[in-house]
């Protein structure tokens, strides 16, 4: 087995005086699905919003131990925060379009990072709405602005957004959580097209979904990582009383 | 139980007779204004008022051309500095909720937001009339654009504050830098607002008169140079109603209407690009 893309070793997370994840280790492999799966208010989000260091931007908020990505310590003293929040693509779990158009939204990323040609950018945007299974809804109002959008659609243009900007990592939290069905199976099924080019982190409370799309499932259960596996032995033959309660439904 | 219910209807009804005669007390004064200025300036209004010079004392006609461009020239140098300088301490005090240096900025917008105007005057002929011993159109603009500093910083900061964090977090997750994420997506967001805010200000400042007297002074011939004296409708209109020439208490009628008009389309322009940009900006 190769290097793990991102390693994860004793994290502990702090808002303020109160500890939220308590020395988290584990290892997301490379160009795999991992999901995080666990009761809400676990620790999930926190999770992921370190991977970025999202959490950054709250005050009183801090975290200790060791996360690595490619071997580079992200929490490192000259880490560019900027420059891997570049590699890092996030999913929020609420979807955040910009006050602008959708086409806009969507070259945010390419805008930032330097832009390009017109046409460069029309290809990168329509191949992003594309994947994201939204452009057939919006090629014909590109200009016009994205909150006039549904909540659905605002969220796959969030995923448009992360795509656009190609990160190596894709931290998606609960992204299909205010979608329907058939947008749900088009996430999923982009999903499983992306992850043999990214490494991808997804957060969900859907059983079924976390089964569908990863190879590996992390259970949280308040800020501790309880178990860790392939995503069919997580499902099948769980190691421990408490994974097994979870993902049948028999938790609470 | 009927006795409750009677009381209460009765109270009902008392509080909804208060609420209209509070209507009546707030639109009334604001009607018969608008009906006084309407009637004895409508009629004085023609062209020559926009087009010609003020004639010499006691001769009939002329009109307040010079004292239209000094009120536009005077309200642009206040823009001018008080807009950006404003919008920037606004940004910080949302940005640096906490810092020192917010405390005193907020502290003082507060302050100053509630000195009277014609000190601002006072305080800007010190600074700026008396060194160089001459009123200047400098003077007059800078003493407006202290009057709408407060009020610009205080609406940037408030409607800054307002923006949700995702959106912030979501152009950092792009990797954004602060700053960026600042002038290209949170800005924006709360443009509405701020625009909103500084039409308010423009408003209140087109109409103050006090401040000028110390420092724009006021000028009977025609003048764009910012370091000479300058007209303003609003010292034109004071020194003609004080006048005793039954032409010039016309005219300043005459100017009392234009000076209404100008806030009144300040007040609607400031509605249509608010809804112009709101439909871009919100759901
Ligand atoms: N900004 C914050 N300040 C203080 N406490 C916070 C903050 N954000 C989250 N918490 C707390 O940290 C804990 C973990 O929250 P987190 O959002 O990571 O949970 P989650 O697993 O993502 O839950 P959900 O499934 O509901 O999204 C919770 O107890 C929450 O109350
Ligand atoms: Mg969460």
């Amino acid at each position: 087995m190769n290097e793990p893309k991102i390693h994860v070793k004793d994290f502990d997370f702090f808002y303020g005086a109160s500890k939220v994840l308590h020395g988290i280790s584990m290892d997301i492999p490379d160009r795999q699905v991992t999901a995080l799966i666990g009761p809400s208010g676990c620790g999930k989000s926190t999770f992921v919003r370190s991977i970025n260091r999202m959490n950054d931007i709250i005050p009183d908020a801090r975290g200790t131990g060791t996360i690595l990505i490619d071997g580079k310590n992200v929490y490192g003293r000259d880490t560019d925060v900027v420059a891997l929040r570049r590699r890092v693509g996030m999913v929020f779990q609420k979807s955040n379009p910009f006050p602008k158009s959708i086409f806009e939204n969507v070259a945010y990323g390419l805008r930032i990072n330097g832009g390009g040609s017109k046409r460069e950018m029309a290809e990168i945007v329509e191949r992003s709405l594309r994947r994201a299974a939204l452009w057939e809804e919006v090629k014909d109002r590109l200009h016009s602005s994205a909150f006039a959008l549904s909540g659905g659609q605002q969220q796959r243009l969030c995923i448009a957004r992360a795509l656009a900007v190609d990160p190596e990592i894709l931290l998606m939290d609960e992204p299909a959580s205010a979608l329907d069905p058939i947008a749900t199976t088009k996430i999923e099924e982009l999903i499983y097209e992306l992850k043999s080019n990214y490494t991808i982190v997804i957060v969900t409370h859907n059983m079924q979904q976390a089964a569908r799309v990863s190879d590996k499932t992390a259970f949280f259960m308040m800020g501790r990582l309880v178990e860790l596996g392939d995503t069919k032995t997580m499902f099948m033959t769980p190691k421990e009383k408490m994974t097994e309660d979870y993902v049948t439904g028999r938790f609470g | 139980m009927t006795s409750t219910s009677l009381r209460r209807r009765l109270v009902s009804r008392a509080a909804e007779a208060f609420c209209a005669v509070s209507v009546v007390i707030a639109l009334l004064p604001l009607a018969l204004i608008l009906f006084y200025v309407v009637k004895e300036g409508i009629g004085a209004l023609n062209a020559d008022f926009f087009t010609k010079m003020p004639k010499p004392v006691g001769e009939a006609g002329g009109g307040m051309a010079n004292a239209i461009a000094g009120t536009l020239i005077l309200i642009a140098i206040a823009a001018g500095f008080a807009v950006p300088a404003g919008v920037i301490c606004g940004i910080h005090l949302s940005e640096y909720p906490k810092s020192a240096f917010s405390t005193i900025v907020r502290f003082a917008a507060d302050v100053l937001n509630g000195v009277p105007s014609i000190v601002v005057g006072i305080f800007v002929y010190g600074i700026l009339v008396l060194p160089v011993k001459r009123f200047s159109a400098l003077s007059g603009g800078v003493a407006l654009g202290i009057l709408m500093l407060p009020i610009v910083i205080r609406t940037t900061e408030e409607l800054l504050r307002l923006v949700p964090a995702g959106l912030r977090e979501g152009a950092l997750a792009l990797g954004a830098t602060r700053s960026r994420a600042i002038f290209t997506v949170i800005l924006p967001a709360a443009l509405p607002g701020i625009l909103t805010g500084i039409l308010v200000a423009l408003a209140r400042v087109a109409g103050e008169t006090a401040p000028l007297l110390f420092t724009a002074f006021n000028n009977r011939y025609w003048s764009t140079s910012l370091t000479q004296p300058i007209a303003s409708l609003t010292v034109q209109v004071f020194t003609y109603a004080i006048s005793p020439y039954e032409d010039w208490h016309r005219q300043a009628w005459a100017g009392a209407f234009l000076l209404v008009m100008m806030i009144l389309v300040l007040s609607i322009a400031a509605r249509l690009a608010v809804r112009r940009l709101e439909r871009m900006n919100r759901p």
